[in-house]
């Protein structure tokens, strides 16, 4: 009886763990292949961590309200990106930039968040998807406003952002003014890295905002909504609401975590950076050990970490072994469209198991 | 303020023309335990639900009759008011949050907080919980029921005797719950967990909340209950002080329901001898019609009853023989093993089933009446077809398919416009001639009827009996019908097997007295396969 529980427990954590483990294991063959110093390596995954935490942070609450992953957090992406397109013509630099970009986007993402929840509400059970085609839609909007109405209906006054034919804004944005300004913030160098603090900082303050939240009434209630809807509705917990508010929580944080990313890269590509910011955060998180229905703030680092050493490592292990860099490329986006469909393949999985066994415990077996 | 607690007056109620609830009165004195005792649809859901104005009531056009709480009149129309009022209900299916401590279940949505700035800007909401209270609430409870049940410990974790602890503990924490019902909460648990479980109630009832308490393990009623009410058909048809009654007297009051126009085929008695289908420790992982470990011998020729009240497993039983859940155990069909957890076996070796779940296992609902007789035929014994080049192709054979098609619409006067017509528009009973033909047209040696009267109207009540019971006299078919109608099957049947908590609580022949079922129903103990009923 006691072995047995230990050897479920051994497979238990494996199963559980399948996909972190098979990135270190991965990693770990790749990385002496790539030739790249450690120094290197070190730099990359910091720049990594800043650039890319906060937008896999957004994804956490729904996951705690059971909304599964909130592929319709590109919403929080797309209201980021056009406060940032505003600050740029603007002219206004640095931290007061970014947090101008950041008062204009809360609005249109709490509006964008308002709708992805209403609809998320009438298609329980099936928000993952819902979510996902609702990023197509609202992108189609996005491009409206942004191809047409800047420089139409809303003035753009910088000749470099709009297209030649007078309104629309050009494919690529460049953030010069406010490029690097919260990563290097607080300027620290340690070995000849350079460590983004300022960021750090504002993600320290986040995740430290999700366990208090954790800890609230509305977090209390997410949790049990999240566990059990009807269970939550019948001791009176207003359950469509809380499901709302998790989503307008996530679009918010998604469109502050959009803004940290561009700051980090320093240009926005006006009708693509929005695109893949959804699939690459919830891959990492993924790739962190996390699943639909469980996720940590350890699974945001640990993902982010292993995600993004696969995305530096794999391009120059891809050249080495076998000649040709755009292999490692191709491996990539194949690794993280990959990861996502192994993740939510388990997780079915593993809930029909845990069914058969609740239902031979209910027997009387074992 | 008299001692009288609840008093409910002249209920009635009726669905769409059925009475389910006729004058039906009880009261409730503060501290005293009220045991409500019935079959499955006698009613007592209903009045249960009338109780906690449960919003299909007013959907289905309300009641008659009134309620006092405490002397003053109750007009409940939601189940948050009657909670509001004071009355706690613990539901047979746990309604817990799985991933969440005992404390914090015990205090769901009644947290106690802590105050902080956020508070001012965001609301109440923003407040943070205060987990020292909320254990030293749980505790508290915990403490009134007179248990040990540790308040950290994860609902998920716990045995089923916990949760249901965790669920009693909650209602009793809210300040002002006067009256508990609890409804069946012995059903999952073992008998040592039930033995806590009629102390923690006498506990609570010594404090001078009132309790109803559901259940269809007599024996505990009797044990635990100061008065006991017998529900049969929507009427009372016994009211007694605990030590007053037997079991006996309330296992005659509540089996027997009134059917109209069926004829009892009694005095004929059928002997039976060679085994055709020999189940030993069969369990089913049905969910909620649980098989633990039933041993069971169906004779050639025989047509046996298998019966009990809803949720004990004999809708399991059926199920996992043809393969339909995960199953395991022996058993064993005209002396060969029978290989379980795959339905194309025992069709193959001539075992039909008519499913309970006539439009979702049964029917190919928009397919028409000729395609859905010869479906099962077809695809296990190959009838039906045209095959060419070796049997490489296959084609229907349509001609075939409607002669046989008429034939049985003949036979069994389903009503339809032609062979043709979609399944789906048909009535009930019409579906279930349909399903009764598919079965037919298999040819089998064994055939199981799972609740072949279900939601059809009395008419065709009838003749879905009469075809059941021709079926074995003129073809010899062993057939085993699983019901909740215990007098149907009394009519039809041979031998009745009552099934209890997934195990077979006793085997009776269909004309023994309705007392003697009305015990194996409740789970008295049987002693031996002989019928022999010891009671306790």
């Amino acid at each position: 009886m006691k072995k047995r529980e230990a050897k479920f427990t051994i497979k238990r954590f494996l199963m559980t763990n399948i996909v972190p483990i098979l990135f270190i294991l991965l990693s770990a063959f790749a990385i002496p292949i790539s030739q790249f110093s450690a120094n290197y390596l070190i730099q990359e995954m910091l720049i990594r961590l800043a650039r890319n935490s906060f937008l896999v942070l957004s994804l956490l609450i729904p996951i705690i309200a059971g909304m599964g992953l909130n592929f319709g957090m590109v919403l929080g992406a797309m209201a980021g990106q056009i406060g940032l397109i505003l600050i740029t013509d603007w002219k206004i630099l640095g931290i007061p930039g970014m947090a101008l970009a950041a008062i204009i986007a809360t609005p249109l993402a709490i509006a964008l968040g308002w709708m992805c929840g209403t609809i998320l509400n009438r298609a329980k059970g099936r928000e993952m998807v819902t979510s996902y085609i609702l990023g197509f839609f609202v992108n189609g909007l996005y491009q409206l406003v942004v191809l047409y109405f800047f420089g139409y209906l809303i003035p753009i006054r910088s000749p470099e952002l709009v297209l030649s034919r007078g309104y629309g804004i050009r494919n690529a944005v460049n953030l010069l003014g406010i490029r690097n300004c919260l990563d290097y913030f607080i300027p620290v160098t340690i070995h000849g890295v350079k460590v983004p603090l300022g960021t750090f900082i504002v993600i320290a303050i986040f995740s430290a905002f999700i366990v208090w939240f954790r800890r609230t009434k509305l977090g209390q209630d997410m949790r049990a909504v999240g566990q059990d809807m009807e269970v939550a509705r019948s001791a009176g917990i207003a359950v469509e609401r809380t499901r709302l508010i998790s989503i307008v929580i996530s679009t918010v944080l998604a469109a502050y975590g959009q803004i940290i990313f561009l700051q980090n890269i320093g240009t926005l590509n006006t009708y693509n950076s929005h695109e893949q910011a959804g699939m690459f955060a919830i891959a990492a998180l993924l790739v962190g050990g996390a699943s639909v229905a469980k996720a940590t703030l350890p699974n945001v680092f640990v993902g982010v970490v292993l995600f993004h050493l696969m995305f530096v490592v794999s391009p120059m292990a891809g050249k080495y072994l076998i000649g040709q860099a755009q292999l490692g490329e191709y491996f990539r986006v194949f690794v993280s469209y990959g990861v996502v469909a192994l993740a939510l393949a388990i997780y079915e999985w593993r809930r029909a198991q845990e069914r058969a066994y609740a239902r031979r415990m209910f027997r009387g077996e074992a | 303020m008299s001692s009288t607690l609840l008093k409910m007056q002249g209920i009635t109620k009726s669905f769409f023309e059925n009475k389910v609830l006729r004058n039906v009165n009880i009261t409730l004195e503060r501290g005293e335990i009220l045991g409500l005792v019935g079959e499955n649809g006698a009613g007592k859901s209903t009045l249960m639900n009338i109780l906690f104005g449960l919003p299909i009531i007013f959907e289905t056009g309300g009641f008659e009759g009134k309620i006092y709480l405490e002397d003053q009149e109750m007009h409940f129309t939601s189940p948050l008011q009657a909670l509001d009022a004071g009355i706690g209900m613990v539901h047979q299916e746990f309604s817990l949050i799985p991933g969440f401590t005992a404390a914090e279940n015990i205090v769901l949505n009644r947290e106690s907080t802590m105050y902080n700035f956020l508070v001012e800007i965001f609301g109440e909401r923003l407040a943070t919980l205060d987990y020292p209270k909320i254990k030293s609430r749980a505790t508290n409870a915990i403490g009134r029921l007179g248990l040990s049940l540790d308040p950290d410990m994860i609902v998920s974790e716990m045995p089923v005797g916990h949760k249901q602890f965790t669920e009693i503990a909650r209602e009793i924490e809210k300040e002002n719950t006067k009256l508990l019902v609890l409804d069946e909460p012995t059903a999952v648990l073992t008998e040592s967990e039930a033995k806590i479980l009629l102390d923690a109630m006498r506990r609570l009832a010594s404090q001078g909340i009132g309790i109803i308490f559901i259940s269809h393990r007599l024996q505990e009623v009797l044990e635990a209950c100061d008065r006991i009410v017998v529900l049969r058909d929507g009427e009372i048809t016994l009211e007694k002080k605990a030590n007053e009654t037997n079991l006996r007297e309330i296992a005659s009051a509540m089996v027997g329901r009134r059917i109209e126009g069926l004829t009892q085929r009694t005095g004929e008695d059928r002997a039976f001898t060679k085994p055709i289908l020999t189940v030993e420790h069969l369990w089913v992982d049905m969910p909620g019609e649980t098989v633990r470990d039933v041993n069971l011998e169906v004779y050639e020729g025989e047509i046996l009853g298998i019966g009990g009240l809803a949720g004990q497993g004999k809708l399991g039983i059926a199920n996992g023989i043809m393969g339909l859940f995960p199953s395991g155990g022996k058993v064993t069909f005209q002396g060969d093993e029978l290989p379980l957890n795959n339905p194309a076996v025992p069709l193959k070796k001539g075992i039909g089933f008519v499913s309970e779940d006539r439009r979702g296992v049964g029917l190919i609902l928009d397919e028409g009446i000729a395609f859905n007789i010869v479906f099962t035929a077809m695809q296990i014994h190959d009838a039906y077809l045209k095959t060419y080049l070796g049997g490489l192709v296959k084609w229907r054979n349509d001609q075939e398919i409607v002669k046989a098609a008429k034939q049985y619409i003949e036979m069994l006067a389903i009503r339809c416009v032609h062979e043709n017509q979609k399944v789906k528009e048909l009535s009930g009973g019409n579906q279930q001639k349909v399903c009764l033909a598919r079965a037919f047209a298999l040819d089998p040696k064994l055939l199981f009827v799972s609740e072949p009267t279900r939601g059809i109207d009395i008419g065709a009540k009838k003749l879905v009996l009469d075809m059941i019971y021709q079926r074995n006299r003129q073809h010899g078919t062993t057939i085993v019908v699983t019901s909740s109608e215990l007098e149907e099957m009394r009519a039809i049947c041979d031998r009745i097997a009552i099934v209890h908590e997934g195990k077979i609580a006793g085997i009776l022949p269909a004309s023994s007295d309705s007392s003697e079922f009305g015990l194996l129903l409740m789970g008295a103990k049987a002693s031996n396969e002989e019928g022999v009923i010891s009671v306790g």
